[in-house]
This record gives C-alpha cells, sequence and structure tokens, in this order.
C-alpha cells in the first residue's frame, strides 16, 4: 500500500477518532481491571505507550525482512523483549506500581492495541510515521484510562489521586470499584464517544459494514488472502 | 366524509384499548394497599422516601429526554412504576439523596440509555437495587424498624429471613408485615391483594407468580422433607419462606414486567421455575439472605433466549420441518 502519510492525521488518529480504547474497543482486559484509581491508570498508560512506540518503531524498520507467514510470532517475540524491559524498569523504580498493576503489567505482551498496531499500521508503513502512530495510540490509551479510572475512583472511592475530594460523610459507591461498575463506566464512555462523533463529523449510514468499522481497510480480515497464500 | 366501514387496512383491525398509561395505572392501583400498609408499619418516614424516589424517577426521565430531544415520555407513568418499586426495595431508614442515585441508575442508565421503555434489557428497578446494595451495603440492610407498633422484639432488625434460619416466626407478622425489612417486601396480605387485583385485571398472567411462588414453595418442601422433617414442618418453613423476604413483590410485580418477562405461555413456566430454581438456591446455599433480585436479574437476561426457544409453531408449517430457536433473537 503506497500512499502519502498525513503526519498529522496518524498522530491525532489515536486520540478520539480511532481511540483504541472507546472506538476501536482494544485492550479491554487491562481498561476494565487497572482502573479503580488515577495512578494505576497513568502508569498503565504510560507503560503501555513506551511498549508501543518501541515495538512500532522496531516491526516497522523489519518489515520487509519478516516474513508474513510467521509475523505474529515474531510481533510477539518484539512486543514481549519490550514489555520484558519496562517490567524491570518498573519493579525496581517504581515498585508501588508493580504492586499495583500486579498480573497485568507482563500482559501488556499480549495487549490487542499493540498487536493490533503492528499488524494494521506499523507492518506497512514507514519508521517515523509507526512511531508517531504508536505515540498518538498510547496517548488515547491512556487519556481512556485516566478518564475511566478517574470517575470510578472520584464515585467509588471518594478520592482522586489518593486525595479525599468528596466530604467524608459521602459515603462512596463502592460497586464503582468493582467489576460491575467497570464494565458500567466502559459502556457509557464508549456510547459518548459514540455521540461525540455523531453530532462532531459526518454521520456514517446504517449498516455501511467494512466502511463504518474505525479499523477500515486496516482491517485484518480484508487483507488479501491470495498475496499471503504466496508470500508463505 | 370519511367513511371508516369501507376502509382498508392492515390486521390486526381488533385492539383491545389497553395503552401504557392504562396498564401502568392498574399496577400503580395495585401498588397503593401495599403503599398504605408501609406507611403504617414504618411510618411517614416511608411515605417521604417512596415520594422522593418516584419525583426522582420522573424528574430524572423528564430530564433526559429533554436533554436528548426527545418526545417527553412522563405521561405513560412508567417512571412512576419505576419509583414506587424502587422505593418499596429500599429500607424505611435508607438516606434520600442515595434513593435519588439509585432512580438515576435506575432510569437514566438502565433505562433511556438503552433506548427508553420497551428496550430495557431488565427490570430498571430492580437494577438500581442492586447497584445500591453492592454500593451502598450498610444502609441497604439496615432493617431497623420504626416502632409505630410499640415493642416487636423477635423481628425488630434482620429481614425474617435471617431470623428464620433460627427461629419459628409467629405467622401472623408474616402476613401483616409487622417486621423489619424493605418498605414493600413485609406486608403479604396486600402485595397479594394488588398480585390478585392485576390477574383478574388481565394485566399480567397468573403463569410466572404461580411457578415461581409455588416453585419456592414446593422446592423448599422436599429439601426439608429430603433433610428428614415432618411434613407439616416442612410446610411450615416453606410457607415462611415465600412469605419473607422479597418474594412476593417480585412476583408479582417485578418477575411479570412486560419487558422483561417472556411473552409465550411455555417460556413464562420456564421463566417462573427458574426463578424459583436460582431463589431458594441463593437463600439456602449462597452467602445472601436474599436471592429474589439476582435471580430476576439473571433470568431478564435469558428472556430473548426463552422467547427464541419457545416461539410457536406458525400453522401449516410441518412439525418436522418447524425448529424454534433458529433464526433472529
Amino acid at each position: 500500500m503506497k500512499q502519502k502519510v498525513n503526519y498529522l492525521a496518524t498522530f491525532t488518529n489515536g486520540i478520539l477518532k480511532e481511540n483504541p480504547v472507546l472506538r476501536l474497543v482494544l485492550g479491554c482486559c487491562p481498561v476494565l481491571a487497572i482502573t479503580t484509581a488515577v495512578f494505576n491508570g497513568i502508569g498503565m498508560g504510560a507503560a503501555a505507550t513506551f511498549v508501543l512506540i518501541c515495538s512500532n518503531v522496531v516491526i516497522s524498520l523489519l518489515r520487509k525482512v519478516i516474513p508474513s507467514g510467521v509475523r505474529l510470532p515474531c510481533y510477539i517475540v518484539i512486543i514481549a523483549s519490550f514489555v520484558t524491559l519496562v517490567s524491570m524498569i518498573v519493579k525496581a523504580y517504581v515498585p508501588a506500581l508493580d504492586e499495583s498493576l500486579g498480573v497485568f503489567l507482563p500482559l501488556i505482551t499480549v495487549n490487542c492495541i499493540i498487536l493490533g498496531r503492528a499488524e494494521m499500521f506499523a507492518s506497512k508503513n514507514g519508521v517515523f510515521a509507526s512511531a508517531l502512530d504508536g505515540l498518538g495510540m498510547g496517548i488515547g490509551f491512556t487519556l481512556a484510562l485516566v478518564l475511566m479510572s478517574a470517575i470510578r475512583e472520584i464515585l467509588g472511592a471518594g478520592q482522586f489521586f489518593g486525595l479525599q475530594i468528596l466530604p467524608e460523610s459521602v459515603q462512596p459507591m463502592s460497586i464503582m470499584i468493582l467489576p460491575p461498575g467497570g464494565f458500567f463506566v466502559f459502556g457509557i464512555l464508549m456510547a459518548l464517544a459514540v455521540f461525540i462523533e455523531r453530532k462532531t463529523g459526518k454521520p456514517l449510514p446504517k449498516n455501511a459494514g467494512c466502511a463504518a468499522c474505525p479499523a477500515g481497510e486496516n482491517c485484518p480480515g480484508n487483507r488479501d488472502e491470495e498475496a499471503e497464500e504466496v508470500g508463505k | 366524509m370519511e367513511n371508516h366501514k369501507l376502509q382498508v387496512a392492515a390486521s390486526p383491525h381488533i385492539t383491545s384499548g389497553a395503552s401504557t398509561r392504562k396498564i401502568m395505572l392498574a399496577v400503580i392501583v395495585a401498588l397503593l394497599p401495599t403503599l398504605a400498609a408501609t406507611t403504617m408499619i414504618f411510618g411517614l418516614r416511608a411515605l417521604l422516601l417512596t415520594a422522593v424516589t418516584v419525583a426522582a424517577c420522573v424528574a430524572f426521565e423528564a430530564l433526559w429526554c429533554r436533554l436528548m430531544k426527545k418526545p417527553i415520555p412522563v405521561g405513560d407513568l412508567s417512571a412512576v412504576v419505576t419509583g414506587l418499586i424502587l422505593a418499596f426495595n429500599l429500607p424505611p431508614a435508607f438516606p434520600l439523596w442515595m434513593a435519588v442515585v439509585g432512580a438515576f441508575v435506575s432510569i437514566v442508565i438502565t433505562k433511556q440509555l438503552f433506548g427508553g421503555l420497551g428496550f430495557n434489557f431488565a427490570n430498571p428497578a430492580l437494577v438500581g437495587r442492586i447497584v445500591m446494595q453492592l454500593s451502598f451495603t450498610g444502609p441497604m440492610i439496615d432493617y431497623t424498624f420504626p416502632s409505630t407498633y410499640g415493642g416487636v422484639d423477635a423481628l425488630a432488625t434482620a429481614t425474617p429471613l435471617i431470623v428464620a434460619k433460627n427461629q419459628a416466626l409467629p405467622m401472623i407478622d408474616m402476613m401483616l408485615g409487622t417486621h423489619g425489612g424493605v418498605l414493600g417486601e413485609t406486608c403479604a396480605v396486600t402485595l397479594l391483594l394488588g398480585g390478585l387485583f392485576l390477574i383478574v385485571t388481565r394485566v399480567i398472567s397468573a403463569a410466572i407468580p404461580l411457578f415461581y411462588i409455588g416453585g419456592v414453595f414446593l422446592f423448599k418442601f422436599f429439601l426439608n422433607l429430603g433433610s428428614g422433617a415432618s411434613a407439616a414442618e416442612s410446610a411450615y418453613e416453606s410457607l415462611t419462606l415465600v412469605l419473607a423476604g422479597g418474594l412476593l413483590l417480585g412476583a408479582f410485580f417485578m418477575a411479570t414486567d412486560y419487558v422483561t418477562s417472556p411473552y409465550t405461555l411455555s417460556g413464562k413456566v420456564i421463566f417462573g421455575l427458574c426463578l424459583a430454581v436460582l431463589t431458594v438456591s441463593i437463600r439456602e446455599w449462597a452467602t445472601m439472605p436474599e436471592g429474589v433480585s439476582f435471580s430476576i436479574l439473571l433470568m431478564n437476561l435469558l428472556v430473548p433466549y426463552i422467547n427464541n426457544l419457545t416461539r410457536r409453531r406458525p400453522m401449516g408449517v410441518p412439525k418436522g420441518r418447524w425448529k424454534s430457536g433458529k433464526g433472529a433473537a
């Protein structure tokens, strides 16, 4: 696919229009699990952004070398190396974060956003564009995490970033920091993102099929299967 | 000069004149005796809590629809019914602002975000209750007994479901509702009266309450027989289980919600029996004393599948070629 890459659009894509969490619905597991406090949200967002940028750059550099038939194992190896790096750094310098993120830190390896961007973007675009895409997606991911964890922490614990902001006499809604509250907030924010897009962007026709999906022609389901067979 | 006799229109040609407003009005009428009873048992505070909850439900519905520039459906009275049932699920000393939060969850999140009346995936009042139960657990199980009746000792604080595990309960208290609990669940007599009114006026079908309550009674009865109790003892304990807690309120007023219950008769029977099994299982073997609301919520989610599996065979399609459950849910 040869086309001129619009760097600004690549960067801003991930923030609202193709927000990985709220529009592409990728990486839901950490989103639901760790957004009980803003501190966790920022930590997870930063870690994932770092991995995303690095893996996008490396995969973009190697995109002509990796054979299409074994591309997924190759991507996973690259991603896993960066995740190991990040988890060691976090363990050494921010042990509190490591404790609260727990198993979800190593699980960044299998976060769909990172593999998804490798597959949809980095494997087809230049290094600089891939880095920008990683940064934009990472910021979008972090923003969604922070928004969600802020809502859940304020309503569920009466705190923001560990500081008490609701008066003690107001009993917080503990359901918000339990799993059902995560699903509630997630669903409502997704509806809100669609609502904002409908209000601001052009309305999409109903049943527009793949054209209506934010993944668009980057969707793995749309890949040219014949070309892949030849590649094998 | 229109001549209606000559007009041709698609079926149905005969309508019953029923409307959402009339049906909701009937439900409100059926709930009024219980409201009167609860005011007598728990005092004016119960009336205040109910008024606040109903007002909050109606206000949220009107505000949301105005905000979304939709026609305001307050006139169909469904928000009033939701508010009443929600209030009936709260203990008398429940803080008012928490009830308003519950009304928001019921109306805005469960009902309007999914598209309003007819599109809600579960009974709105029920979701409001469960969210509050998980959020404000302390106040939600604070079944204190504001003593308008004077000293009632054995049943003063806990829901009879907890008391019943240790001792026999005076049946007259259970029937009249002079014991602790949430507003609308205590007085069995008025709940039965309201339920019968709805069945007689054909607002609800008798199938769901019959199979739900009957199922709970029989399941518990045989459980007790199995554990070696005599028939009379078992029957008494099963009757206590039926009268205590929110079973009657749930069976007559929450499980029969049109939107979230099956529309075929066989579906209703399955729905009622599954509810009975779930409720007794939760009450007997789970950590919570009460299981009505969780059972109904779980079964609400299964209703589309039950509807699909119990669809009637269209006339003329041979038995072998008709498979229910095929096609869109």
